[in-house]
């Protein structure tokens, strides 16, 4: 139950924009509050109001430090998520390769001969 | 063969999946493997192990159609159908989803779009699903884990998906 709380929040917390550029800066590194909102144009409460979000979904934690409490990246959420993705996307992907077999075997047929395709 | 495009598949927004694929053939006969019964039956299947015993296709808006796929040992039946919204042979198509055995709230509404570029086709499938919740649920789901009897495959899925670390 928790894990699939876990994959809502996290799709919900990648749906918007700013928390996806968050979220890439992050990857190189961790940061403050101030520093995550200088390339934004967006108050520093904007940001930290996305920063809860990202934190409520477990995708960002921060640092002791009590003065700048930077905030870094938490992989494995979105190393979850991203293998939902990948196991959905590879049952289609097999049931795609029996439709090009398919495909390839109806061209052959439509390429008989008085067929004007 | 030349080589056929790989499924892109992203959850993109709150409600959405979408499918984008490259198909080496003409619009018309990605459509009609799409829309004639015979040929849906053939590649439209569940894991290895289960048929396409049911395939029903009333193909006009305001048509249903109605799929059953069937464990071939153990009998489990799984089904789902819906209802075509939209038809615009061969590139368009927009119907509703529901599976008997509801592992997600609701109904799904799909947009399947087919472009036809120098003999290939692009295939893009939109699942558009009630709520963000449904549709994660869809996507945890799959089909493989809908029914309870493929519980076994599954596992063996997961087993083989890359190693992640659990707290």
């Amino acid at each position: 139950m928790q894990s699939t709380h876990g994959l809502d929040a996290t799709f919900a917390a990648l749906a918007d924009p700013t928390r996806r550029a968050i979220l890439a800066r992050l990857a190189s590194g961790e940061a403050s509050v101030t520093e995550l909102a200088q390339p934004f144009a967006m108050s520093q409460p904007a940001i930290s109001k996305h920063l809860k979000v990202l934190e409520r979904a477990g995708l960002v934690s921060h640092g002791r430090d009590a003065q700048r409490r930077p905030r870094r990246l938490e992989p494995k959420p979105l190393a979850e998520a991203t293998a939902w993705l990948e196991r959905y996307r590879r049952f289609w992907e097999r049931r795609f390769q029996r439709l090009d077999a398919l495909l390839d075997e109806l061209k052959t047929r439509t390429r008989t001969p008085g067929d004007h395709r | 063969m030349k080589s056929a495009g790989t499924l892109q598949l992203t959850a993109p927004g709150e409600r959405d999946i979408v499918m984008t694929r490259v198909f080496d053939a003409p619009c018309q006969l990605v459509f009609d493997a799409h829309t004639k019964p015979e040929l849906v039956k053939r590649w439209l299947l569940g894991p290895p192990g289960w048929s396409m015993p049911v395939c029903e296709i009333d193909l006009r808006v305001g048509g249903k159609y109605r799929f059953v796929w069937r464990h071939d040992r153990n009998g489990t039946e799984m089904g789902m159908g819906g209802v075509y919204r939209e038809i615009k042979a061969p590139e368009r198509i927009v119907s509703t989803e529901k599976f008997d055995e509801a592992w997600y709230p609701g109904e799904a509404v799909g947009t399947l779009v087919l472009v036809e570029q120098g003999g290939r086709t692009t295939l893009t499938n939109t699942m558009r699903y009630e709520s963000r919740a449904a549709r994660d649920a869809a996507l945890k789901s799959g089909m493989e884990s809908g029914v309870k009897a493929s519980y076994d495959r599954l596992a063996g899925l997961l087993a083989s998906t890359p190693a992640r670390e659990r707290a």
